[in-house]
């Protein structure tokens, strides 16, 4: 609680910023549009007018909080006849307008489930993949000579060249829906975990391992015991960068693919101009990701302080 | 108490005989600035039930010997036997436990979680693992600590928990390497005094490196002063102190010429070395 100040601060300055920015960005419009209908436009016209264009250049916060709105519990979401209906301040209509929206094309709880579902599954694939990679550059000479370079140029490739064939490729032997943008998420999420998980193998010092050579202890018990607590502090650390790049790839896979998710709602408002649309949807992704790494570091708390590792 | 009452019957069978015993044992470590003579003909047996102190300065390979006992070096020459053994199969006997100089606690287990993780490794059924941990905590006054975590303990009690934790298993060898280095003279006389009093009721043999003549002197039945370049042993002390000793002895003449006569040992090896 004691960081609810500084926080807020730094949100009250952006937004601040952001409606001032809001007015010269739109004005241009506003003042073209007069000067179409051969009129004269005060500066206190502009100022109300750029904070509420249909398709503004920059939307005003309130327009985004009220596309967010409209996206999910609203009418644009549940449709006109739903709309009418129901209002979702009373439980049993938000339950029906939550049930409605669910499946709408048009809401962003559907599309932001899609991402995320692809996203969980991209991220526990390539955690999976991290970790063993990493097991295997640690034990295995002729992996630690050879993954890592190629790791590293794996993540040199610009994730949206490559997207497009993962699906194309993966479409033509018959995957096609959540699998390739899962991949896609896995291709980026795995890096920081074989980065940090090979550093947090490779962390027990030279003292610790003579200890437990001074027990005889083969080589599973030294895995068990020692590397795997020791690096568990690292695997958190990337599991962290890990799900927010695992929601990245799934967005720029879900780009060519248009079968739902975020990433389809950000390319179709910028097809049709919907700025409101593309910073709802942008919003979204920031909160789904913000919600994800919250996730993480949660569980990365309590598992640390059960490890008496708390910082 | 039935543990102490067997272990002294099997040690009057075979009192004194000799537990370690290293031959011409040379250990050369290859460097970029060429070749390291880091032990150099070391011939020196160890006897059952002795606490021998290895002191010199740094680079005289006391360390050396002390790992190369526990097979966490292997000599170049020489032959060196650990209860009759190679280091290598009195390891995998369990024929030791080891102290570090840091006390290397794990910080994601209890004090209780550390002192099992041998019994662990070893196979020891929960209830013995109990039974033993609950024994040497007592042992080593720590007791109704089992539950704290290292880093709530005070740098002295930690290396206490890292002594229980090499006695856990009941080796008859305790090899310790400057385990009170990095510790304060006044914690250090007190862990000193408790060593002592360890070694007689456990019984065990004990290797202890040190860079203290005072710590060294106490504590031994029998001092090894080494000197570097190559590291060898340039003077074996048999201790004519009593058994028993409390922290007072120190102050008396025959400390003081036992002190004084590593002193010179020391200084013998240090004068060869930099000529």
């Amino acid at each position: 609680m004691k960081n609810a100040f500084p926080i807020l601060t730094v949100v009250a300055v952006l937004l601040a910023l952001w409606y001032i920015a809001v007015v010269p960005m739109n004005a241009t419009w506003e003042r073209d549009q007069a000067a179409m209908r051969g009129e004269e436009i005060s500066f206190g016209q502009i100022l109300t007018a750029t904070m509420n264009q249909d398709r503004p250049v920059l939307p005003a916060p309130h327009q985004v909080l009220i596309g967010m709105y409209q996206q999910t519990l609203g009418c644009e979401a549940v449709g006109r006849r739903v709309c009418r209906a129901t209002t979702p301040l009373n439980l049993e209509n938000f339950l029906t307008r939550l049930n409605e929206t669910r499946t709408s094309v048009r809401s962003l709880i559907y599309h932001g489930w899609v991402t995320l579902s692809a996203t969980m599954l991209g991220f526990v694939i390539g955690t999976g993949a991290g970790i063993l990679l990493a097991i295997g550059i640690v034990y295995n000479r002729a992996m630690d000579a050879s993954v890592m370079p190629w790791a590293i140029v794996s993540q040199t490739i610009p994730i949206i060249a490559l997207a497009p064939m993962i699906i194309v490729v993966l479409n033509s032997v018959g995957v096609s829906g959540m699998v390739p943008k899962a991949i896609i998420a896995a291709y980026l999420s795995f890096f920081p975990v074989v980065v940090g998980m090979v550093k947090g193998l490779r962390a027990p010092d030279a003292m610790q391992m003579d200890l437990m050579k001074t027990y005889s202890a083969g080589g599973g018990a030294v895995f068990a015991k020692l590397r795997l607590p020791t690096s568990m502090p690292y695997l958190f650390a990337s599991l962290k960068v890990g799900i927010a790049a695992a929601l990245v790839g799934t967005i720029v896979g879900e780009l060519p693919v248009q079968q739902g998710g975020l990433g389809v709602r950000l390319l179709s408002g910028s097809y049709y101009g919907q700025t409101v649309q593309i910073w709802a949807a942008l919003f979204a992704a920031a909160i789904l990701a913000a919600g994800l790494v919250g996730i993480v570091a949660m569980i990365e708390r309590r598992t640390l302080k059960r490890m008496g590792m708390a910082t | 108490m039935s543990e102490t009452n067997t272990a002294a019957g099997h040690r009057t069978g075979v009192e004194n005989g000799p537990v370690i015993e290293a031959r011409d044992l040379s250990l050369t470590f290859t460097t970029n600035d060429g070749p390291v003579h880091a032990l150099k003909d070391v011939t020196l047996t160890i006897n059952k039930g002795e606490f021998v102190s290895f002191i010199g300065p740094s680079g005289c390979g006391k360390t050396t010997f002390l790992r190369t006992i526990a097979d966490l070096e292997q000599p170049t020459a020489g032959t060196l036997t650990v209860n009759g053994m190679t280091p290598g199969e009195a390891r995998k006997a369990r024929a030791y436990g080891y102290v570090f100089q840091a006390a290397g606690l794990y910080p994601w287990r209890t004090i209780g979680g550390n002192i099992r993780l041998p019994l662990e490794i070893m196979g020891f059924s929960k209830a013995e693992q109990n039974e033993r941990c609950a024994r040497v905590l007592e042992l080593v006054e720590l007791a109704g600590f089992e539950k704290k975590f290292p880093w709530q303990l005070s740098g002295g009690m930690q290396q206490r928990a890292s002594i229980a934790r090499a006695l856990a298993f009941d080796a008859d060898i305790l090899l310790m390497d400057e385990p009170f280095g990095a510790l304060d003279e006044i914690v250090r006389d007190r862990l000193n005094e408790e060593l002592l009093k360890l070694w007689a009721r456990t019984e065990k043999t004990i290797g202890f490196v040190t860079h203290s003549i005072p710590e060294a002197v106490y504590l031994s039945t029998k001092i090894v002063v080494m000197s570097p370049r190559p590291g060898r042993i340039t003077d074996v002390i048999d201790s004519t102190l009593p058994k028993d000793r409390p922290l007072e002895i120190r102050d008396s003449p025959e400390f003081i010429d036992i002190a004084h006569r590593v002193r010179e040992g020391l200084r013998a090896g240090y004068d060869e070395a930099s000529v």
